[in-house]
């Protein structure tokens, strides 16, 4: 029953939320965010994390791994969408997690995965060029060298970027910009010779970066998957990754729409409450409506990465496309019915705001996942 | 005490939850509440008990069917659809070989009439109804698969019936023994055709204000009013009714369900042309009408909570439409492909594009929550998804039937004559009927209302 949780699945969301609710609530982005705090994420919080297991969940067993599952994963990163926690989760232990369990070879994941599911090492995928996620418009080089390769480049972006131990950057070893042909994936240390790394502040609070390697030698056994080959395995990556962050918008679409809906029987106008205005009540319907089949949506994709891998390109643009709009349309109702007090930097609110946003663009705007889902329909 | 042989994952996450939680996770499991400990222990629980009801053979009591029995059963079930149903009847049925049944029902081929026969003697014109009454005793993933099975060969519904669809379920629910005895298997093999007397010239939405008498004359009732949108009233044997019992009492509470036979002396009923062009309703007149006691369904007076229920399923109905249409329909994609300039496989008009995916994507998005409520409701989980694809369902209906025509250009307009293909014209007459699903069974409006007040809980005006 791919679109029911299961009893261990429901249990994984409750402890989450409890979890969260305690040691991770919007009100500890704010004060990530006010700190100006250097790492971006509380690092005890994560130990925390990857000792509930959270960093190992999709991880085999013979690596340390829960092999709980990719729903279990889901409902994970939907519960720290409702809380706006900010952690690896994302670019750890799904997307790199993803790159090396699915194109490492035996000596790369035993060296890695242990660490990764223990939560001691993260990672960060390098990938954008540009301003918009356009995944084979690559540029960076990857050439032969004296022993191995050298990594000349420049990335925008990447989330987790300056805190990452590791990361998987997308480069070209041959052809040109915009072939899909030609891609591979190196493993760089972050803080390797050559690797420059600039913090970006966004609006969502969260971590982001823009890096340039210069001459950056890369050892052969860095390189995941098959060199000039990586374009399979990194659409693999990417469509995990979509699917996370559509399950992480859920969580947040949810939480803002759980709030408004509070709201709107809390506040007095007129002598009664403004959700008694059907202005109000059937936008709100219609928002519902909306997360029904988002949650749907999200259900399928998330067990289509185990179930159904054939279906999961499908799935995957069907999720972020929808689930953009559903965090776009949500939030900024959301803003709406709370009137004046919607647009203070108290309310926390304008947080679900922001965060949509950059959600809404890595790894893939409405429009490019229309436009995928369009072209894997044949039109 | 550690409960033996359940799931590994459940075990391994049981292990990982219940070991003493400072020792194991620091600060970071001391916040498990002892409510979570004891879900852990009571899931595992559960694992055991299914574990053991899964090595006993089969309990006739206990009705669980397992993955085997269903497979086996859908290869039981291909087979015989295979046998039995006739090449010409698995293909969509346009609205004049559909087979309705009643008094006045005629087949419109021979092989309408064997498709409909080998279906009603398996009682699968009405496959979840009970047995003793005709019906087919299949559980709801038996009927499923049978659902399933059809579609996979196009095969075409068998019978369409109000009776299935809307008062069939209400009287297996409501209804006295003779009722059932005598009304549903008739409904069954198609022998009755029924309509619904619900809305009223002064009361559509607000239905409750309906104003139709029944009065208590001893041995009947005396029913004077009249009744309008009534779908098929000139081709329906029988109506179902809700008429004003207590003119006195509050509007719900004075309302009562009752069983009308059309041939009775003073029902009279006059055909209403729609935008389609076709008269699918009518007004219908009660002009002293006797109707005998023994029709009233239910109490006296509590019409409107069977009303409520019946609404349930002629919702669901309205709102699979678009995934289960009994009435195929091109799909835009097909359309597309005949219809558009293509550019390199895309279609050349970004707006046509962007809108043909958009419908796909909501389709997509639709089709899988019909399944969650399925399964939802087999794993007894309770859900607000029910309540909203009414109004999902019938307003997709509407973006498709316009999508249909803007792709169709000018060869979608046309309104009758041979120089439009079949399908072209089916498209236009079906754009028109698509405005009246938003309407019919409670507008769109009225269904967000409903979902403002049970689903969210707003305050109410
Ligand atoms: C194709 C079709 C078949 C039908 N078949 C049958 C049948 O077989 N038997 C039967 O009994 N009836 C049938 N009906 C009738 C149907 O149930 C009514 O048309 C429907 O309930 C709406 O009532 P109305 O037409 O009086 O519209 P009204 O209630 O007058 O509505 C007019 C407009 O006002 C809006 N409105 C009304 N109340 C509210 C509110 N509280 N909040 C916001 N907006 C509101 C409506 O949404 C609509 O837009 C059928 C209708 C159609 C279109």
């Amino acid at each position: 029953m791919a679109l029911v949780l299961n009893e261990e699945q429901r249990l994984l969301r409750d402890t989450a939320r409890e979890f969260l609710d305690q040691r991770a609530p919007v009100a500890a982005l704010r004060k990530l965010r006010d700190s100006r705090d250097a790492t971006g994420y509380d690092p005890a919080l994560w130990r925390d994390m990857a000792e509930l297991g959270w960093a190992s969940i999709i991880l085999p067993e013979q690596y340390g791994g829960l092999e709980f599952g990719f729903t279990g994963l889901g409902v994970v990163l939907e519960e720290c969408g409702r809380s706006l926690s900010a952690s690896p989760l994302f670019a750890t232990a799904v997307v790199g997690a993803s790159a090396i369990l699915l194109g490492g070879s035996e000596a790369q994941k035993a060296a890695l995965l242990p660490s990764l599911a223990a939560g001691d090492t993260t990672l960060a995928l390098a990938l954008e060029e540009t301003h918009h996620h356009r995944p084979h418009h690559i540029a960076a080089t990857l050439e032969r060298g004296d022993n191995g390769y050298r990594l000349n480049g420049h990335k925008c972006f990447v989330a987790d970027g300056h805190s990452a131990d590791h990361l998987l950057v997308v480069a070209r070893s041959s052809g040109d910009t915009g072939d899909r042909d030609g891609l591979s994936l190196a493993l760089v240390a972050r803080d390797a010779p050559g690797v420059r790394c600039q913090r970006t502040i966004m609006a969502d609070s969260r971590n982001a970066a823009n890096l340039r390697f210069e001459d950056v030698a890369i050892a052969e056994d860095a390189i995941i998957g098959e060199a000039g080959a990586a374009w399979p395995l990194l659409e693999q990556v990417l469509d995990r990754g979509r699917v996370a962050l559509a399950a992480e918008m859920l969580g947040l679409s949810r939480e803002a729409f759980e709030r408004t809906v509070a709201y709107l029987k809390e506040r007095v106008q007129f002598g009664v409450h403004i959700g008694s205005f059907q202005a109000l009540q059937h936008r709100a319907a219609q928002l519902q409506a909306d997360i029904e089949l988002c949650h749907s949506v999200v259900l399928q994709a998330l067990s289509s990465v185990d179930d159904n891998p054939q279906q999961l390109p499908l799935l995957a643009s069907l999720a972020k496309a929808r689930l953009n709009e559903l965090a776009k349309r949500v939030t900024n109702e959301a803003v709406q019915m709370h009137g004046g007090i919607g647009v203070t930097d108290e309310l926390e609110i304008g947080f679900f705001l922001k965060r949509a946003r950059v959600a809404m663009q890595l790894l893939g705007d409405t429009g490019y996942h229309k436009d995928r889902y369009a072209s894997l329909c044949g039109y | 005490m550690r409960p033996p042989a359940i799931g590994v994952n459940a075990a391994r996450f049981a292990a990982l939850y219940r070991a003493p939680p400072i020792a194991r996770a620091g600060p970071a499991c001391a916040v498990l509440s002892p409510a979570v400990t004891d879900m852990v222990i009571a899931s595992a629980g559960a694992a055991v008990k299914l574990a053991r009801i899964d090595d006993r053979p089969q309990q006739p009591e206990q009705e669980t069917l397992r993955v085997q029995d269903l497979e086996q059963f859908r290869l039981e079930v291909r087979q015989w659809l295979q046998d039995n149903c006739p090449e010409s009847q698995r293909q969509p049925a346009t609205p004049e070989e559909q087979y309705w049944g009643g008094r006045g029902g005629h087949f419109p081929s021979d092989d309408a009439r064997l498709w409909f026969e080998h279906m009603r003697d398996r009682g699968w014109t009405a496959p979840e109804w009970p047995e003793a009454y005709g019906g087919g005793g299949l559980d709801p993933r038996q009927a499923r698969v049978l659902k399933e099975e059809m579609k996979r060969i196009q095969a075409r519904t068998p019978l369409y019936s109000l009776g299935v669809w809307m008062l069939g379920p209400a009287l297996l629910e409501f209804g006295n023994e003779a009722q059932k005895q005598r009304h549903i298997r008739a409904i069954v093999n198609g022998e009755i055709r029924w309509c619904q007397g619900y809305s009223e010239p002064g009361s559509g939405s607000d239905l409750a204000s309906l104003q139709t008498r029944a009065e208590d004359r001893g041995d009947h009732y005396l029913v004077n009013g009249s009744k309008i949108w009534t779908t098929s009233a000139d081709k329906s044997d029988w109506i179902f009714c809700l008429v004003r019992t207590d003119p006195a009492a509050k509007k719900q509470e004075g309302i009562s369900f009752l069983l009308i036979d059309m041939a009775s002396p003073g029902v009279s009923v006059t055909p209403i042309e729609l935008i389609s062009g076709e008269s699918e309703f009518c007004q219908t007149f009660f002009d002293n009408v006797k109707v005998p006691k023994e029709n009233l369904v239910g109490e006296l007076n509590q019409g409107w909570s069977i009303a409520k229920a019946l609404l349930v399923h002629e919702r669901k109905l309205m709102s699979e439409l678009g995934s289960d249409s009994p009435r195929q329909q091109v799909a835009p994609t097909a359309a597309a492909r005949e219809y558009l300039a293509f550019d390199n496989g895309r279609i050349a008009d970004a707006q046509l594009r962007s809108d043909l995916v958009d419908y796909d994507m909501q389709m997509h998005a639709i089709g899988l929550t019909h399944f969650r409520c399925f399964e939802e409701k087999a794993a007894g989980v309770q859900s607000p998804a029910p309540l909203v694809m009414k109004y999902l369902g019938t307003e997709a209906e509407k973006v498709k039937s316009e999508l249909l025509l803007a792709i169709m250009g000018s060869r979608g307009l046309g309104w009758e004559g041979d120089e439009f293909t079949a399908a072209e014209l089916d498209t236009l007459r079906l754009w028109a009927m698509s405005k009246a699903m938003t309407i019919a069974g409670g507008t769109s409006e009225v269904q967000l209302n409903v979902i403002a007040k049970n689903v969210l809980r707003l305050p109410q005006s």
